[in-house]
């Protein structure tokens, strides 16, 4: 069985993970056509590569990002959303002094 | 007469302990130690089983574990490989695959047709016509598989444990056990394990004469067992390999997962048989096999024999056969350019005849076929692969050693993802790209030297180590020089076949010829049309010449053949090493023993045990419903709601939560009132609704149904980690014990046991209030899901049971009676209340359902507001309606899933029915088709039986006219 590393509580058995789908941002929705709008809700893609996509450590209630190759079944790495958020949030400011 | 010789050095015999056992009826002595096959051997009982094809005799090949003609049984036990099962006091065993004992097989005329059954004949001969295959098949049934299973087999469970360790050796031979001490110096804890009962691998056997292997072994053993570092398991095999370096480890006790931060694969190789005609009597069996018998269990494994060799190996096994006291014939050897290394030149010595460049033609079986008498040798054009018969002569013995070359054990690397490529070196395949923290080394990584394989496992060791984060150097080693240990292609071509490759399923070289001619020239293709490797071995002695014939046909190099795909299990595992105990969690309600005693039925909901009814004596499941909601209509009834899932959202931006998590309005709801809550996905589709109920500004109190609670929790939780809003969702369903009562006596009953104003005006429906009941703190909800007279209590879960019971007795005057979670759907359904999952499927939208009230499209955002906005814009296609059957309707019940029908076309189906006792109709929700959704519509529905039966269009609730008033009632 796969081990996957919840960003809080550590490596854990895959047994105790939902997948919840590949992780994408929706386009704004005020301002996107109708066909954009049903793309995104409809449309996946399926060739592998580098996804980044939403897991959910179950005993515990977590939700996080993994990013895996889904060629090689291989995480590269696990973070909650928030932080990544925060992260990029931080190097853009600096970028930006 | 007997095969046993004197005491053997490492001998895995207990010469103290003698065991009885018969065979086929007749009585054996063997000693404690011996296999079954070795045991018979030594008694030179010869034919041990029957092939499972034809029927043939055959006796050892291997004791490797694939002796799978060997298969006996003791009447309990079904498939017993006779050359790994330890024999035991009184054990009683009879071949598997005969009609009447080995020796008087009554099936063994099928050999003598086997020209008329050639591969592929069942797939092509009853085909057709169809109406004959029940007759055939009732045959080709009892033809098929091997033994017959005992069904009052007992239920054995065995355990399932769990382990871990730094580095996992799998294989015990001396690159293993070097590879292992090598890592435990450095630090590592390490685990070794070994299929055979004693570790040491080919250091136990191999020996070519050479005592020294002994000692060599004992102090490597020495070393191992007694490093504090390293766990030797023997008798214990690695069943395939799984993500991150799961690997169960299959016992006689059962299976310990070990979990691994590496691996080293030192497996070693199978012994490949050569392919010549009658290579399956008893007597020809592989080099291999006859040291194990002689070093094992110090067995001879014939008096004359003839070794037939298309490597260095044989000329091993001919001096370990001479120093075991078998007088060896001559050696024959495929090749004839080689010269047969150090071990030719001791024979010679010793005055053996050794013929280069021939082969074995044919054995020559004895009369009665038990056994071989002779070999027809002939000279063998190694580069054609043909033998030229011309000049064949014919020499006696009464037993062919056979080696040919090897194929590695490798299912494991296989089965971690690991790139094979064909080394012609070693005529082999062999690792070029292994997964991260798996090493092969030794036999399976192509190197065969004692010497080099040693220093194979210190480099696999240090490679292991180095993934482990240690700094050690590379150790580098050579690649395989000399003599290719296997052979291009060992194969003797006879114009009279029986020439085996897979002993499993009797194939021989025609067959693949056939297979190619019939277009399976694919190994893929060709291994389903042969059956080749799908027997019980699973094509460990017969894939890698399998896959070199097909190369031969297709003249292609082997490389561009490809192997078939190895899968869990390495060796059969009992079923009852995989089945285990049932691990399904349920949840109980704190109310659930009460449930139990007054004589619930109880259904699974959820994770939940839910209370469906409670039937009285002599009742049916329908009496008991119809007569609980009639309570329910008539007086009053409760039941337990425990199982609902119930979260709080707390804090600032509890609201806004809500406002985008579900589609109404929540930022204008009142303290102390309650809202319907819809949840969407974002295509739109209806996923739950439920009642969320506001207890403070930054308080809500949310119940929803208890199927899918924890998923829309999970919901819950994925959008705040999204939206990062200050708040804090908790989730107390387990918290909370919930119980709903309902009835026109409901209020009565339980202001009782409350100082709440419970009157109509100051307590309107939807509305919460805290409050005291029975001494316990409740929330108390007006909800109108099963009744508009109905209470639901929310209370401790610890206290739920003495509320529970408060309540029952308060209402015993009042005829109160549980209901279960059966009836509150005939309720909620005579209230006209639909549900998702049952009244709408992963496509329906709430326009459909005519949900358009419970959406609020004018707010910044909610789930699914931007594909409901393209809805909203398109025509319906069904609408969910609420319809009757003519009143006193007797005829063909319609059930859930029945279509509408109209003319020829599905219009719709029923969603929900059920006759309710108390509106005395038939009431439900169907899909139609818009055109029919107005009041007085008619509709068909097709009932299994084919029949059609009408049903009109109602407004809800269904029983309008029997019930006062209810708004703000």
């Amino acid at each position: 069985m796969k081990l996957l590393t919840c960003p809080v509580n550590g490596t854990r058995p895959l047994s105790e993970f939902i997948f919840g789908g590949e992780y994408r941002q929706a386009p704004e929705q005020n301002s996107c056509t109708d066909a954009e709008w049903a793309a995104y809700v409809h449309n996946r893609h399926g060739a592998p590569g580098d996804k980044k996509e939403w897991w959910y450590h179950s005993p515990s209630g977590t939700w996080f990002i993994a990013e895996r190759n889904t060629l090689t079944d291989k995480v590269s790495s696990t973070y909650l959303l928030s932080q990544k958020n925060l992260n990029e949030e931080k190097a853009a400011q600096e970028a930006g002094k | 007469m007997s095969f046993r010789i004197p005491k053997q050095a490492r001998e895995w015999l207990n010469r103290d302990k003698k065991i009885n056992f018969t065979f086929e009826g007749e009585t054996f002595t063997g000693f404690e130690g011996d296999t079954i096959s070795s045991a018979l051997w030594a008694a030179e009982q010869k034919v041990l089983g029957r092939s499972f094809k034809y029927h043939r005799p055959r006796g050892v090949l291997s004791l490797a574990n694939h002796d799978i003609n060997v298969m006996l049984t003791d009447g309990t036990d079904t498939n017993m490989r006779g050359d790994i099962v330890e024999l035991k006091e009184g054990m009683s065993l009879n071949a598997v695959n005969t009609i009447g004992g080995v020796k008087k097989d009554k099936n063994s005329y099928i050999d003598s047709i086997s020209p008329l059954l050639p591969v592929g004949f069942y797939y092509k001969a009853f085909h057709t016509p169809r109406r004959l295959f029940p007759f055939w098949e009732n045959i080709i049934r009892k033809a098929a598989g091997l033994g017959v299973v005992n069904f009052n087999y007992p239920r054995i469970l065995k355990r399932k444990q769990h382990a871990h360790c730094d580095l996992l050796v799998i294989g015990a031979g001396p690159t293993g056990l070097t590879a292992a001490y090598e890592a435990a110096q450095a630090g590592l804890e390490v685990t070794i394990i070994d299929e055979n009962r004693h570790a040491g691998g080919s250091l136990g056997y191999n020996r070519a004469g050479d005592k020294a292997s002994v000692e060599y072994l004992d102090d490597l053993l020495n070393k191992v067992v007694r490093h504090p570092k390293i766990t030797l398991r023997t008798d214990a095999y690695a069943a395939g390999y799984y993500p991150d370096h799961l690997i169960p480890v299959v016992e006689a006790g059962g299976i310990t997962k070990f979990r691994a931060k590496a691996v080293i694969v030192a497996s070693g190789a199978f012994e490949q048989p050569p392919v010549f005609r009658y290579n399956d009597l008893p007597g020809v069996m592989l080099g291999s096999a006859a040291q194990r018998l002689i070093y094992r269990y110090s067995v001879k494994p014939f008096n004359n024999g003839i070794v037939v060799t298309a490597n260095d190996y044989g000329y091993r096994v001919a001096i370990d056969l001479l120093d075991a006291g078998t007088k060896v014939v001559a050696v024959v050897d495929l090749r004839s350019g080689s010269n047969g290394g150090l071990h030719a030149a001791e024979l010679y010595r010793r005055g053996i005849k050794i013929y280069p460049g021939h082969c074995v033609y044919e054995a020559l079986a004895t009369s009665d076929k038990s056994s071989v008498r002779g070999a027809v040798i002939c000279a063998y054009d190694d580069k054609e692969n043909i033998a030229l018969a011309a000049n064949k002569f014919t020499l006696e013995c009464d037993g062919i050693a056979m080696s040919a070359g090897w194929a590695p054990a490798a299912a494991l690397l296989y089965q971690a993802g690991t790139g094979m490529q064909f080394d012609y070196g070693v005529q082999q395949f062999v690792p070029n790209r292994l997964p991260e923290g798996v090493f092969a080394a030794g036999k399976v990584n192509g190197i065969y030297d004692l010497d080099q394989r040693m220093r194979d496992g210190i480099r696999a060791a240090s490679d292991a180590l180095r993934h482990l984060g240690h700094s050690v150097a590379p150790y580098a080693i050579e690649k395989h020089n000399g003599p290719s240990p296997s052979h291009a292609y060992p194969m003797v071509p006879h114009a009279k076949g029986k020439n085996f490759v897979d002993f499993d399923e009797d194939i021989q070289i025609k067959d693949f010829e056939n297979a190619a001619k019939e277009g399976f020239d694919n190994i893929e293709l060709m291994k389903r049309f042969t059956t080749v490797g799908m027997g019980p071995s699973q094509g460990k002695h017969s894939n890698m010449n399998a896959i070199r014939i097909l190369a031969k046909i297709r003249s292609l190099p082997v490389e561009k053949i490809g192997t078939t795909t190895s899968r869990p299990f390495f060796h059969p595992t009992p079923i009852g090493h995989l089945g285990g105990r049932g691990f399904h969690p349920h949840r109980l309600t704190a109310i659930h023993d009460w449930h139990q005693a007054h004589g619930a039925v109880f259904t699974d909901i959820g994770a939940w045990k839910r209370a469906a009814y409670y039937p009285a004596a002599n009742h049916s499941k329908e009496d008991a419903i119809q007569a609980e909601a009639m309570a329910v209509r008539k007086s009053a009834g409760i039941i337990d709601a425990s199982s609902f899932g119930k979260i709080e959202i707390y804090g600032p931006d509890a609201a806004e939560f809500l406002e985008r998590f579900f589609t109404g309005s929540y930022i204008s709801q009142k303290v102390g009132s309650c809202r319907y809550v819809l949840l969407l996905d974002e295509s739109g589709v209806v996923v739950d609704d439920g009642i969320a109920s506001r207890l403070a500004t930054d308080l809500f109190y949310l119940s929803i149904g208890t199927s899918n609670a924890a998923a829309v929790y999970r919901e819950m939780q994925r959008s705040q980690q999204e939206w990062q809003l200050n708040i804090a969702l908790v989730n107390v369903t387990g918290a909370y014990g919930a119980m709903n009562i309902a009835g026109p006596s409901a209020r009565e009953i339980l202001a009782s046991l409350t100082d709440l104003d419970l009157s109509y005006e100051s307590f309107p429906i939807s509305h919460i209030q805290e409050a005291v009941v029975a001494g316990v703190e409740a929330r108390v909800i007006r909800v109108a899901f099963v009744s508009d007279m109905a209470y639901e209590l929310h209370v401790p879960m610890a206290q739920s049971q003495h509320v529970w019971n408060a309540l029952i007795e308060a209402g015993k005057k009042h005829g109160l009676r549980p209901f279960g979670s059966d009836t509150q759907r005939l309720l909620r359904l005579e209230m006209g209340h639909h549900m998702p999952g049952i009244d709408t499927d992963g496509l329906t939208n709430p326009f459909e359902i005519g949900a358009e009230w419970a959406i609020k499209m004018d707010k910044p955002y909610f789930i699914g507001q931007r594909s409901l906005s393209i809805l909203a814009k398109r025509p319906l296609r069904k609408q969910l309606v609420p319809f009757v059957l003519a009143s006193n309707f007797n005829a063909d019940m319609p059930m859930e899933c029945n279509l509408v029908i109209d003319g020829n076309e599905i219009a719709g189906r029923v969603t929900s029915i059920s006759y309710s006792k108390f509106i005395d109709r038939c009431i439900g929700f169907a899909f139609v088709t818009p055109a029919k959704k107005a009041v007085g519509s008619e509709f068909q529905i097709r009932t299994d039986s084919g029949s059609l039966v009408t049903a009109t269009v109602v407004e809800t609730p269904f029983f309008k006219n029997q019930i006062k008033s209810q708004k703000g009632a």
